[in-house]
């Protein structure tokens, strides 16, 4: 018999886990995959059945989802002379022409502003309670702690009226401001459990020990805690950014035109045209920028919380 | 460097008294030892002067000013932490920074280099500079930790059991620098220990607590000659001191109950037969386990003697310490 180790799997062990592995990356991400290549598409490919594995990419659903286009008469077209770019070439053999662009780029931005805006404070105003919470005798603390987890024991869009009155009352519909107080409101309840949890887990003595180095209460939280929380700050940060960005429900009812967010727009590119590819590439796009912050913050989830330099 | 001076100084956790009324004056430039079983508040007697616990009751002077209620920032103290707390984020280097480029001290670049650099080589840790301060032994990271406390001038040193987990080779070496350091600095430094021979050979003053109560401030020589009682007695000694009752020997005071007898308090030779249990050669002494009437009794004897389990030997006390039935010294 082979020798037996705790830390080491078995050839067998290994075999087995690199399949599940496979077949769950498999399942998950063939929408994914499915939506990417749609974006790439043709309108009548997109709607192809059987599906076109094999298919000749096109940048149409790209252009689409960035433009505005009309349609004109042959003798409008002819007036106008041969297609300028590479853009023009693509919706001009719809007897199309660009006439300004879309408002995708818009509710992008917005979604950026709104999305991260919300992450920030959820994250910053977080900190600081949770970091309250850990180390402060604080009154009536368990009760607090419930009450801010209360707030998440019902979906937020139970509360969808009152908020909806109160916005308009406040003047905050439609307005980034308002949008980015919701989610930070929505979000705070999570952070705050998840960041003392992390904060709970620092020992103390580090920031005793700064204290006694000449450095005063908010100064050790500072250069201390924070270094050591940023595992955690890096993980909440992450689940606060996905509930903002993707949220639809709120988006909808509060806002719609300066502060709309891309998930409510995204739908109405359909429009008449069925423009699935249209669609897709909006899809495609809005995924970008949480990938690249998770991708970002992955060495902080990655590196580990290391306590080893209290004994114990 | 400064006086401290602790006054009726006293701390509750509960209902745990961890520190009972104490008031003692640490002179300046004084290196006082604490002793006193686990628990009896050594460690809380340091943090109430370091200000990270405040005191229930009593005043603490450091340098002349009454400092009950400021900041550990502000008191200008060092602490070498029982439990070594090093910055697990940091580098061995960065620990030993941390204190200089406190917002309070901001020293020079040129200063913190040099004085890293000196207290790195005293401590034998310049090879591990650049360490991560989590990828070190116990005893290394027990010697930054010293470090962090060293590259200061603060008006107090306060060490708890700086040295515990350190080999015995490492041990008196450092002991004897850290010794050398306090008095070339002028340093007042309030020590914790166990160790019978760092409390004997680096104090200027020791103090016993027993159950968070100072019962004996004095020299170390006071502490050891003249215990105010049994406790303070078995504190310092090793073997540790013999505590017999009085009936074993003739010649008591009235009132005594217990006999003290430290190991070279025996003389042999003559006086009451009592017979050898065990022997222990240890070098450059022998431990001799005496039985007398079901007492068990350690001595010191030459190393050349020839004794055996079994044997008979005849001992009686020279200037022996009488306590009462309390344990209080007559
Ligand atoms: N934060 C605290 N909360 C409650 N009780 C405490 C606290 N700190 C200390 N105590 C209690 O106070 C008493 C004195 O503790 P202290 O740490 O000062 O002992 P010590 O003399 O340093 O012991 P050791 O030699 O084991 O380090 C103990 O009974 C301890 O349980
Ligand atoms: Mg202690």
């Amino acid at each position: 018999m082979s020798s037996f180790s705790v830390t080491e799997p078995s050839k067998g062990q290994k075999w087995f886990a690199g399949i599940v592995v496979v077949v769950y990356a498999l399942v998950t991400l063939m929408p994914l995959v499915w939506i990417i290549a749609t974006g790439f598409k043709s309108p009548a490919d997109a709607i192809a059945y059987p599906p076109k594995i094999v298919y000749e990419p096109t940048l149409e659903g790209y252009v689409n989802l960035f433009t505005t286009r009309t349609r004109m008469t042959p003798e409008a077209l002819e007036e106008i002379g041969p297609p300028q770019t590479w853009y023009d070439r693509i919706v001009r053999r719809y007897d199309m022409v660009i006439s300004g662009p879309s408002r995708y780029g818009e509710r992008f931005l917005n979604s950026i502003i709104i999305g991260f805006g919300s992450t920030f404070l959820s994250i910053f105003l977080g900190t600081l309670a949770a970091y309250a919470f850990s180390r402060y005798r604080v009154p009536l603390k368990d009760d607090l702690m419930f009450f801010i987890l209360s707030t998440r024991m019902m979906p937020p869009i139970a509360v969808a009226i009152p908020i909806f009155l109160m916005f308009r009352q406040l003047g905050l519909s439609d307005t980034h401001l308002g949008m980015i107080l919701l989610y930070t409101a929505v979000n705070l309840s999570l952070s705050v459990w998840l960041l003392k949890g992390f904060i709970d887990e620092i020992p103390i003595e580090y920031e005793e020990a700064a204290l006694i180095d000449g450095y005063t209460r908010f100064q050790a939280f500072y250069k201390v805690v924070l270094p050591q929380a940023t595992t955690g700050i890096a993980s909440t940060a992450i689940f606060c950014l996905i509930f903002s960005w993707n949220e639809y429900a709120f988006a909808v009812l509060l806002t719609s035109g300066t502060a709309q967010t891309a998930p409510p727009f995204i739908p109405t590119i359909i429009g008449v045209g069925k423009d699935w590819p249209a669609v897709a590439a909006g899809t495609t796009l809005f995924l970008v920028p949480v990938m690249v912050f998770t991708i970002l913050l992955r060495k902080h989830l990655l590196r580990g919380i290391t306590f080893g330099a209290v004994r114990k | 460097m400064a006086e401290v001076v602790l006054n009726g100084v006293s701390k509750t956790f509960g209902a745990t008294e961890a520190v009972r009324h104490v008031s003692m004056t640490v002179p300046d430039g004084a290196f006082v030892v604490l002793l006193g079983p686990t628990g009896a508040g050594k460690t809380t007697t340091l943090r109430l002067i370091a200000g990270l616990e405040a005191p229930d009751a009593g005043t603490i002077t450091i340098g002349g000013e009454v400092v009950n209620g400021t900041s550990p920032a502000e008191r200008n103290v060092a602490m070498v932490f029982q439990q070594y707390s090093l910055y697990p984020h940091l580098t061995v280097r960065e620990n030993l920074e941390f204190p200089l480029k406190s917002p309070i001290l901001r020293t020079p670049k040129a200063e913190i280099d040099r004085r890293i650099s000196e207290v790195a080589k005293v401590l034998r840790i310049d090879h591990k500079l650049d360490n991560k301060s989590t990828q070190l032994s116990g005893g290394e990271m027990q010697r930054v930790s010293i470090g962090r406390a060293l590259v200061r001038e603060p008006a107090i040193f306060l060490m708890d059991e700086p040295l515990s987990s350190l080999d015995a080779k490492l041990r008196s070496e450092l002991r004897v620098e850290l010794k050398r350091i306090q008095a070339q600095l002028g340093a007042t430094v309030l020590y914790v220990t166990h160790d019978q021979i760092e409390a004997m050979t680096m104090a200027t003053h020791v103090g016993v607590l027993d159950e968070g109560g100072l019962v004996q401030f004095g020299t170390p020589r006071e502490i050891y000659e003249n215990p105010v009682s049994t406790y303070v007695a078995s504190r310092l000694g090793l073997p540790r001191i013999n505590l017999l009752p009085v009936s074993v020997f003739p010649g008591a005071p009235a009132d005594a109950a217990i006999i003290g007898l430290r190991p070279e308090q025996i003389e042999q030779g003559a006086g009451r037969e009592a017979k050898v249990t065990r022997v222990e050669h240890l070098g450059d002494q022998m431990r001799v386990h005496l039985d007398l009437e079901g007492q068990a009794i350690t001595t010191l004897a030459d190393p050349h003697q020839n004794y055996a389990t079994g044997d008979t030997l005849k001992i009686q006390p020279r200037d022996p310490l009488y306590f009462d039935a309390t344990g209080q010294r007559i």
